[in-house]
């Protein structure tokens, strides 16, 4: 074995959360992506048997294959992810599920399923990967891509943006989230809070496609990204209260956010007026941030989580699919008792 | 016209004792379904083999609706296009009601309404008081209509003869728990019945009987079988969207599931019913749940299927099991929401892009809606596929005599699932890997702590782990590979009903689904005509040898169904393409069930020609 690897809670090496090698484009930002997420999982020590990775169609949807090959995976359909990880999510609720979308999966065909996800609170973490295009065909204009904007076959999009991030506030998001692919740091941290609560939360990650749409004008290039990024706050997240280095905050300066798992999320406030558990002032803020073209990127907004899909349904605390046969058929009796009320 | 034996018009005195067809005409929303169900279940009560079919508007209120009863102690319940008694009770319908009277027919109206010109037949006419009588009563206004609708039971009920004390017994049923109800319904019904017994001089000749009781049977139907048999088939995980005929299957899954699904040990829920946001993520959900290892189902009409159909081919390749119940309204397109077809039988069968086939189950009584209900969840998970149910608006929403539910003669089946122990004894597992050369790999779920448990799941090209393939050998492989287990599969599908002929039979007569009352009452029609057929109902594709044998055995073979095209004979004539020529169709569409004198006259007609043309 290997000397001086470093080895999570778990005993597992970050090696053990990789995946099949990436096969999208070198400098992809998704790739960025992948590799927060397994660094995310094993910092957080989680057993890749415990997540599963749902997603649709795209190259966004292609990525769960180059990370976490020890997680089942299941790329479905384009659009239906949430459809699927509502169903699978009954399976064995222990299981972390990652949803991973794309700009044309989550704001166009699957629209309605993203905002009904959301609604239902099926505990899960919701990763867009919005590049504004459609790479996969080859660089169509998406529901994400700003106005004006010009593309080689496509000419000049005509139509405006939707916001994702304002689109999972209204539908109710206790969790909503905006980064970048040029910002990993902020990006594996809010993974990590992300997985640390019980419901639903969306991550919007703004991520370049370095074929077709990586223009300095384009919202989701890497240039206009890094010249206008500008984050809401500073984000760290710790598994446990002593790994934090409180003293060095400014008193009043941070807020301190227990998760659902009992890890914690430290705001190190930047703009000192953001309260993320303000649904309008979230909803301000991304008003104004297409707007003035400045690009927010931080924890938008974070709630209480309301009870998720499974909680409504009072089932028995053990994973859902081993349950015996014998606890899921009812009795002969049982169905004497209809044949005699039917007669 | 051959003669309808079940139309026969009484001469003089006779008496037609225990057959009868009975239209109550009503308005939609009047409260007429529970008047009606006392009526046809007084008649099952009575020991009177009975149907009740109850032909409605795609409307909540305001428009005709009609309830047709059917008894016949001989056994033949399917529908008849004339009627013998037409209970009246809508302005708006009357004069065309009157009209499907036949000579010696009888007529009952409430006689607020303009009674209506019956010309060229003799019928015997009862007005009924419905007005004057409720004044009688103090009624609250809200309850008004719904309680003139107890007057033509306790009418109508007195003058064929149904005893007062089986009106009691029924009424005390339908409203067990609430006796207060039942009384003051039954108070309302025995107000008409002593109204008819004092009054009503009776002219006609229909007279009820009561006969041994039918304690063999119950009265329900086809959704509330099919959502009983999915819960006794260990249902977990039902998404569903709500469609017209479709939605009562779910709904009575819900009204039963809080009471039959609690776990034994825990006392909690072990099956999740959840509406979702349409039926892309109805089928969506449903195939993630099977996926994850759970027992999933959801239920839709031909519209539904036409959306699921993009998830139904993802579970078809990804080889997830799930079951879809297809209650058939007529189509294309919205169509007849509230009317009965069997056209969505050809789109089942290779549903999706590609290639595809499917295994479809056919029940054709409520008993089966009950048996298919858990044998396709353990078909589903034995093969991880697609597994149909197709059901219809006749046989889902009405309510049939029917054999009483048996309890599941098999074990819950899992398949080939599993779990860490049996895992890491597999030298080389594959999830897509043919291990025991029957087309059916082993397959593990969410959960499983082994290393070697997970998997990648994907609708694009795959090798025998799951990875990602375009290799042509790769490609066909796996197509192939599911091919074979979808020949396997035929073995566990439903043998056909067959029933043969008095003497020997030239021709086969072939139907499936709701029509078996009506085909088992043209077979004895035709044999009346003096033509021998035997009968097959076919309760699953793909065909089995058994079929294949029925039509190999006989001359010519009518495929009769409520569909244009000959959907069945179709399908027949490519799966048994050397006996194509023996298959001649016999199609009806128009919304309603069949009738046993259309098809008899139909085949009649043909076998007169020469039998020989399609």
């Amino acid at each position: 074995m290997e000397k001086n690897v470093e080895l999570n809670r778990i005993g597992l090496a970050l090696a053990d959360y990789k995946g099949k090698p990436s096969t999208l484009c070198p400098g992809c930002g998704h790739n960025a992506i992948s590799n927060q997420i397994q660094a995310a999982v094993w910092e957080l020590g989680i057993a890749p048997e415990k997540v599963m990775k749902i997603s649709g169609i795209g190259c966004s949807s292609k990525s769960p294959n180059y990370f976490l090959d020890r997680s089942f995976g299941f790329n479905g359909l384009h659009g239906r992810m949430p459809t699927v990880a509502t169903g699978a999510s009954f399976g064995d609720s222990s299981i972390k599920i990652l949803g991973i979308s794309g700009d044309g999966d989550t704001a166009s065909i699957g629209m309605g399923h993203f905002k009904h996800v959301i609604r239902r609170n099926v505990p899960m973490v919701y990763i867009i990967e919005n590049n504004g295009c459609y790479g996969l065909t080859k660089g169509q204009f998406s529901a994400t891509t700003d106005q004006g904007l010009v593309l080689k076959h496509q000419g000049v999009n005509i139509l405006p943006p939707l916001d994702l991030c304002m689109e999972a506030l209204i539908s109710g998001a206790p969790f909503v989230a905006r980064t970048f692919s040029g910002d990993v740091k902020q990006m594996k941290e809010l993974i990590k809070a992300a997985l640390s609560q019980n419901g639903v939360a969306v991550i919007d990650v703004i991520s370049p496609c370095v074929t077709f749409n990586n223009r300095d004008e384009a919202l989701q290039s890497y240039s206009w990204g890094r010249e206008h990024e500008a984050p809401i706050q500073g984000i760290s997240h710790f598994t446990r209260r002593e790994d934090m280095q409180l003293e060095s905050f400014e008193e009043g300066t941070f807020r301190e956010i227990q998760l659902n798992d009992g890890s914690y999320m430290v705001l190190k406030k930047i703009d000192k007026d953001y309260d993320p558990t303000d649904r309008h002032a979230a909803l301000d803020l991304l008003t104004e941030s297409y707007k003035y073209h400045y690009f927010a990127t931080g924890l938008i907004y974070f709630s209480e989580v309301p009870p998720t899909i499974q909680e409504q349904y009072d089932l028995p605390d053990e994973p859902f699919n081993r349950l015996t046969s014998d606890r899921l058929r009812p009795s002969k009796e049982s169905l004497e008792a209809i044949n005699i009320s039917l007669y | 016209m051959i003669q309808d034996t079940t139309q026969k018009s009484p001469q003089g005195n006779d008496r037609i004792v225990n057959e009868i067809c009975m239209a109550i005409c009503t308005v939609n929303g009047s409260g007429s379904a529970t008047a009606n169900s006392i009526l046809y279940r007084a008649l099952f009560r009575m020991g009177i083999l009975t149907s009740g079919k109850n032909i409605f508007p795609s409307n909540i209120k305001g428009l005709p609706t009609w309830f047709v009863i059917r008894a016949s102690a001989r056994g033949y319940t399917g529908r008849v296009a004339h009627d013998d008694v037409v209970v009246a009770m809508n302005a708006a319908t009357i004069q065309k009601d009157a009209t499907y009277l036949q000579d010696g027919g009888v007529l009952f109206y409430a006689d607020h309404l303009q009674q209506p010109e019956i010309r060229d037949k003799e019928v015997v006419t009862y007005p009924m008081p419905i007005k004057a009588l409720m004044k009688q009563v103090d009624v609250p206004r809200n309850l008004q209509s719904y309680m003139e609708n107890m007057l033509y039971v306790g009418i109508v009920g007195q003058v064929l003869r149904i005893p007062e004390e089986v009106l009691k017994a029924t009424i005390d049923h339908q409203f067990r728990g609430k006796p207060a109800i039942a009384e003051s319904n039954f108070n309302i019904v025995k107000l008409g019945f002593q109204y008819a017994l004092e009054n009503i001089e009776k002219k006609d000749h229909f007279y009820l009987e009561q006969l041994p009781e039918l304690s063999d049977y119950i009265l329900t139907d086809g959704n509330n079988a099919g959502a009983l048999g999915s819960l006794y088939g260990g249902l977990q995980f039902c998404a569903w969207y709500p469609i017209t005929p479709a939605t009562s299957l779910v709904e009575s899954a819900i009204d039963q599931v809080g009471k039959l699904r609690k776990d034994p040990i825990t006392g909690k829920n072990t099956c999740v019913i959840l509406q979702v946001e349409d039926e892309l993520a109805a089928a969506g959900a449903t195939l993630g749940a099977g996926w994850a290892g759970l027992r999933a189902m959801t239920s839709t009409s031909g519209p539904g299927i036409s959306l699921m159909t993009e998830n139904i081919g993802l579970a078809y390749f990804t080889e997830t099991p799930m079951v879809i119940w297809d209650v058939q309204r007529v189509g294309p397109s919205t169509g007849l929401p509230t009317r009965t077809a069997q056209g969505d039988l050809s789109m089942l069968y290779t549903l999706g892009h590609g290639d595809t086939k499917h295994v479809i189950l056919i029940p054709g009584t409520v008993t089966e809606c009950f048996e298919f209900g858990w044998r396709s969840l353990d078909i589903a998970e034995k093969y991880q596929t697609p597994i149909f149910v197709l059901s219809d608006l006749d046989l889902g929403m009405n309510t049939w005599v029917t054999k009483r539910f048996q309890y599941p003669n098999q074990p819950v089946e899992r398949g080939k699932i599993v779990w860490e122990e049996k895992l890491e004894k597999f030298k080389d597992w594959g999830r897509y890997k043919d291990l025991d050369g029957d087309g059916i790999p082993y397959r593990t779920v969410i959960g499983n702590t082994s290393e070697k448990s997970a998997y990648f799941t994907r609708g694009t090209g795959h090798d025998e782990y799951g990875n990602y393939s375009e290799d042509p050998k790769n490609w066909s492989d796996m197509l192939n590979r599911i091919g074979v287990k979808l020949k396997g599969v035929v073995k566990d599908l439903p043998d056909p009903i067959i029933r043969r002929a008095k003497a020997d039979a030239d021709i086969g007569i072939i139907g499936m689904g709701s029509t078996h009352d009506a085909m088992i009452e043209a077979q004895d029609l035709l044999a009346e005509m003096g033509i021998q057929a035997d009968y097959m109902r076919v309760r699953a594709l793909p065909a089995n040898t058994v079929v294949r044998e029925f039509i190999a055995s006989h001359a010519r073979n009518y495929i009769v169904e409520l569909n244009r095209d000959g959907q069945l004979r179709q399908i027949l004539s490519l799966e048994i393409s050397e006996y194509s020529e023996k298959l001649i169709s016999i199609s009806e569409i128009g919304g309603l069930p069949l009738t046993a004198a259309w098809t008899a006259e139909k085949i009649f007609t043909k076998e007169k020609k020469g039998g020989k043309k399609r």
